[in-house]
């Protein structure tokens, strides 16, 4: 087993970053004019990673599959981005968010990194109020915050339920100078096939243009992939339809190490799914875990009631409801982690509580909240003896004004009143905290090879906090990955332009070409869907919300089965020289079918459970996870060997010096 | 529910087009209308046809890259709601749908139902953006407190999601309303006052180059937008461009 090297600096936690940054070599100026990079994804890590770079002044070429930047996932993004401003004056730091990040993971990320995003946290807010980000104020015009799950401050910032947009034009329009400035070319509509490596570094990268089929050649010193997680591998999911791995999988195989790949995170509050044609799955922002409460009926009869349309949520008394994860976590009550909050929604309706058709959603309920809040408006604006109705009218008003656009959202697609019956919910895959092996610099097992944002594996252990991925996304790409770089790029100062006829450009690009021609040639038996939505089913069932050791080894065989069908008989209409959304999706399908058996098999290597990852062999009587520090205590970081079943395992103990191992505990 | 479907198919940006047509069955009301096309191209994919391509990613209506001309309104007949948050309860059996493409000169078609909207990026190059260097050296993020009227306000412009229906909606084919809501979001903030001169004049003439018509307040950019961004921001950047042309 080799020895992975994190690269983290010595010296006490909270000096480590300020004491980096002074130690690593620096780029100059007139040097960083003959410096190229690429950066694949234009998401809030890639475009904020774009626009740095190229202010900083290298040459920057960004590459992403929609037609425009605005567009990556991002932008889905709805409560919100951490900080520890301490705003609020209710107790926050840099410690404690880093406290409640590692907690949040179950001990399962890297301290340093962790401690660094912390600390850059309170930065990004000052970087986006200067961007003209419009953050959610209160009357006296300062930023207003929200609490998310897993914590016990106040420290989220907000732009109504749509942060993640607001956040991601930031970046957009900071790329937007930059392209102005003609520092950054962006390539839209193109997709990163392989990346190309020179002399053991990544030199450039192989994109089709996904207009006119072209495949291209783009050469530079080094490459930053910030290309989103692989959440689709189970096909429905909360993520962007194009979603994909195949970036990140490509650089697998050439050498880059993945990490962690079955840390999934399975959020508690989506909508159900409604029926088999489902193509992707919406979520209900978790700031609303601040103000709903979750509950079912505590009788099973009410619930088959309530199933057979026989009974009405708001008819039910309030003793006969089981709220019940403020029954079982009093101390965060609503607001547990997501892993956890999802595994108790699963248990109740598993145990045959679920309140839609198919006994698979749990209520969302808001009642007491505009009740809270209509007394609460009443009163600062002076009404006396308001009635029930007036109560609930501006109850309703405040709720509106929160939440709004998620309560449209809903409605649109359940076709049900939110402001007047509970929403359902139910929990679906979300984020992948696993993803390439980084070290301390953001660098993968590659040299020149970044990876930055939901990406990588970095911060967030086995499961990640509400309103943290913004946070890290932006981290890594405003503050962290633009100074890393230099460190590295400095000993290229003199190499000049890669040119991209060197035969490792010709050798990926036949390779890609071949690749593409062998999808084109499927004996057309099945659509790339059918495929997809084969695998997820595997997934969901066998490695999602609870897994064990046989339906791990299952998944593997039946995946690998899975692609070898897949590679024989799909089918692919229409050519390879102009847009053809089928070849786009059938490519990432593809490498979902490596990724997913390389998932089930990191599950079934971890015998333990821990944050989103809950093996049914590792629980304790009470049905918590069992986590096993002194056997499991590493980071799984996969070395590609040909099939991901020859996947080869090396290590990274993670080491605590700041923080003491507990056993996790929201009670 | 069964569905006669007209269907604009062009194969790609030099070959003409022309609706085509298609029946579907089993469709249901609980089905986003961008499913319902999902159940159009597997039926086409196994019968070895092309399927009908046309953009979308989010699918939740954020993502502003679905883009339907549904019979003849951009986003189809349901108010604030994109293409991809239609859903089929909003149409009956039997009903005949005509799919088309956002229609503009400055929006070409790339091939079917997918058009090209990048003239919307280079008018935000233009100068939709406020010069602070990313770098961290900022001020303090509550150093300048902002009116929370104008913050809301600023906010409900920048929920735009470049998506154009208001240009499609447009007899005159204009991006007024796209263009109007980034300055509108800068004009309202203290940060972004600074350029706000420049700004207007930058992308104003950046709109003009792309070739988008004329604004003649007929009001139906705001009708179909599905964000519900207000013609206010229209008037807003007159404004800010008659003072910024005194201004010089
Ligand atoms: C519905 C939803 C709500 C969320 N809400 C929150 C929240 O409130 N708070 C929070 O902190 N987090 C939230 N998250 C998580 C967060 O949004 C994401 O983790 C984060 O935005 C990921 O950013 P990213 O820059 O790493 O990747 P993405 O934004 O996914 O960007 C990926 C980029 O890579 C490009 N790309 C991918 N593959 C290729 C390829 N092969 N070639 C070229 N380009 C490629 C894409 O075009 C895109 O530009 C939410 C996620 C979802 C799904
Ligand atoms: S103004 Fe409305 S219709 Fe126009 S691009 Fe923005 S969101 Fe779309
Ligand atoms: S697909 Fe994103 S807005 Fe419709």
């Amino acid at each position: 087993m080799g020895i992975l090297d994190s690269k983290v600096p010595k010296g006490p936690l909270a000096n480590k970053w300020t004491q980096h940054k002074n130690d690593i070599n620096l780029v100059n100026p007139a040097n960083k004019r003959n410096i190229d990079i690429i950066v694949v994804g234009t998401g809030l890590a890639g475009g904020s990673a774009a626009a740095t770079l190229a202010e900083l002044g290298y040459n920057v070429k960004t590459f992403c599959y929609q037609d425009s930047p605005r567009r990556a996932h991002s932008i889905a993004a709805q409560g919100g981005i951490n900080a520890a401003k301490n705003y609020q004056g209710d107790g926050d730091s840099a410690y404690r968010l880093f406290y409640d990040t590692i907690k949040g993971g179950d001990y399962r990320s890297r301290e340093a990194n962790v401690y660094r995003l912390a600390e850059e946290s309170a930065n990004i807010i000052d970087q986006c109020v200067a961007q003209g980000v419009p953050f959610a104020r209160e009357y006296g015009g300062l930023l207003d915050n929200r609490s998310f799950g897993g914590v016990l401050v106040s420290r989220t910032f907000y732009a109504k339920g749509q942060t993640g947009q607001q956040l991601l034009l930031g970046a957009y329009a900071a790329m937007n100078r930059q392209i102005n400035r003609g520092k950054i070319k962006a390539y839209n509509r193109h997709e990163m096939m392989d990346l190309v490596l020179v002399d053991g570094k990544a030199r450039g990268i192989i994109a089709r243009n996904l207009v006119t089929g072209e495949i291209e050649r783009h050469s530079a010193h080094a490459v930053v992939l910030a290309t989103g997680g692989y959440g689709n591998v189970f096909f429905l999911s909360t993520n962007a339809m194009g979603s994909n791995v195949m970036a990140a999988w490509r650089a697998h195989r050439r050498g880059a190490f993945f990490a962690n790949p079955c840390f999934t995170q399975i959020h508690p509050t989506c909508i159900p799914v409604s029926g088999d044609h489902q193509s992707k799955l919406t979520l209900m922002s978790e700031s609303l875990r601040n103000d709903g409460r979750i509950w079912v009926p505590k009788r099973i009869d009410d619930a088959i009631a309530i199933r057979e349309g026989r009974l009405k949520p708001v008819q039910l008394k309030e003793e006969d409801r089981d709220y019940y994860l403020e029954r079982r976590y009093p101390a965060f009550g609503n607001l547990v982690p997501r892993d956890v909050a999802s595994r108790a929604a699963k248990e109740r309706c598993d145990a045959g509580f679920g309140v839609n058709k198919t006994g698979e959603a749990v209520y969302l309920d808001f009642a007491s909240a505009i009740q809270r809040y209509g007394k609460e408006e009443a009163l600062t604006h002076g009404i006396k003896n308001p009635d029930e109705k007036e109560i609930t009218r501006l109850g309703k008003k405040v709720i509106e004004a929160k939440y709004g656009n998620l309560f449209q959202m809903y409605e649109k697609i359940v076709d049900e009143n939110p402001y007047e019956t509970p929403m359902m919910i139910y929990p679906a895959v979300h984020y992948t905290m696993g993803g390439l092996w980084v070290d301390y610099n953001l660098q993968t097992t590659i040299e020149g090879c970044y990876c930055a944002g939901e990406a990588n594996f970095s911060d967030h252990g086995a499961n990640r906090l509400g309103a943290s991925a913004l946070m890290q996304g932006l981290a890594d790409g405003y503050f962290v990955l633009p100074y890393t770089i230099g460190d590295y790029l400095s000993k290229d100062i003199r190499t000049g332009a890669i040119p991209t006829d060197l035969p490792e450009f010709e050798a990926s690009e036949a390779a890609v070409k071949e690749r593409l021609q062998k999808l084109m040639s499927g004996s057309g038996q099945h659509s790339v869907d059918y495929y997809h939505k084969k695998l997820g089913k595997i997934m969901w069932d066998k490695c999602g919300m609870a897994r064990n050791a046989k339906g791990l080894q299952e998944a593997i065989v039946e995946i690998a089965a899975l692609r070898a069908d897949f590679w024989e008989n799909v089918k692919i209409p229409g050519k390879a020289d102009g847009m053809n959304q089928e070849l786009e999706k059938a490519g990432r399908v593809a490498d979902f079918l490596e990724l997913g058996e390389l998932f089930a098999k990191d599950a079934l290597t971890r015998n333990e459970s821990c944050g989103g990852h809950f093996r049914e062999e590792y629980q304790t009587p009470e049905g918590e996870a069992l986590r096993d520090d002194e056997n499991f205590k590493f980071v799984s970081a996969w070395e590609y060997k040909g099939e991901p079943k020859d996947a080869v395992l090396h290590k990274e103990e993670l080491v605590y010096e700041n923080i003491e191992l507990k056993t996790r505990s929201y009670k | 529910m069964k569905l006669n479907l007209k269907i604009w198919r062009q194969k790609d940006a030099k070959t003409k087009g022309e609706l085509v047509d298609y029946t579907l069955k089993g469709i249901e009301g609980d089905m986003s209308f961008l499913e319902m096309l999902d159940v159009l191209n597997e039926q086409l994919i196994n019968k070895g046809e092309e399927p009908v391509q046309f953009d979308h990613d989010c699918r939740e209506g954020i993502c502003g890259a679905c883009s339907l001309q549904i019979n003849g309104e951009p986003h189809g007949p349901d108010r604030l709601v994109t293409t991809c948050q239609l859903h089929m309860r909003k149409f009956n059996d039997g009903d005949t749908i005509v799919i088309e493409p956002f229609r503009a000169t400055a929006f070409p078609v790339i091939t079917d139902l997918v058009v090209d909207r990048s003239a919307f990026d280079r008018i935000q190059q233009a100068g939709g953006y406020i010069s602070v260097n990313t770098s961290g050296n900022t001020v303090d993020a509550n150093a300048i407190p902002i009116n929370k009227h104008d913050a809301d306000e600023a906010m409900d412009a920048a929920t735009c999601i470049g998506c154009g229906a208001c240009v499609a909606a447009c007899k005159n084919a204009s991006a007024m309303l796209f263009t109007s809501a980034k300055v509108s979001q800068f004009a309202l903030l203290p940060q972004g006052r600074v350029e706000a001169v420049d700004r207007v004049q930058n992308m104003v003439r950046q709109m003009d180059l792309e070739g988008f018509g004329n604004c003649t307040n007929t009001g139906a950019c705001e009708v179909e937008c599905p964000k519900g961004i207000s013609l206010k921001n229209i008037a807003r950047m007159n404004r800010e461009y008659l003072s910024a042309s005194v201004k010089g």
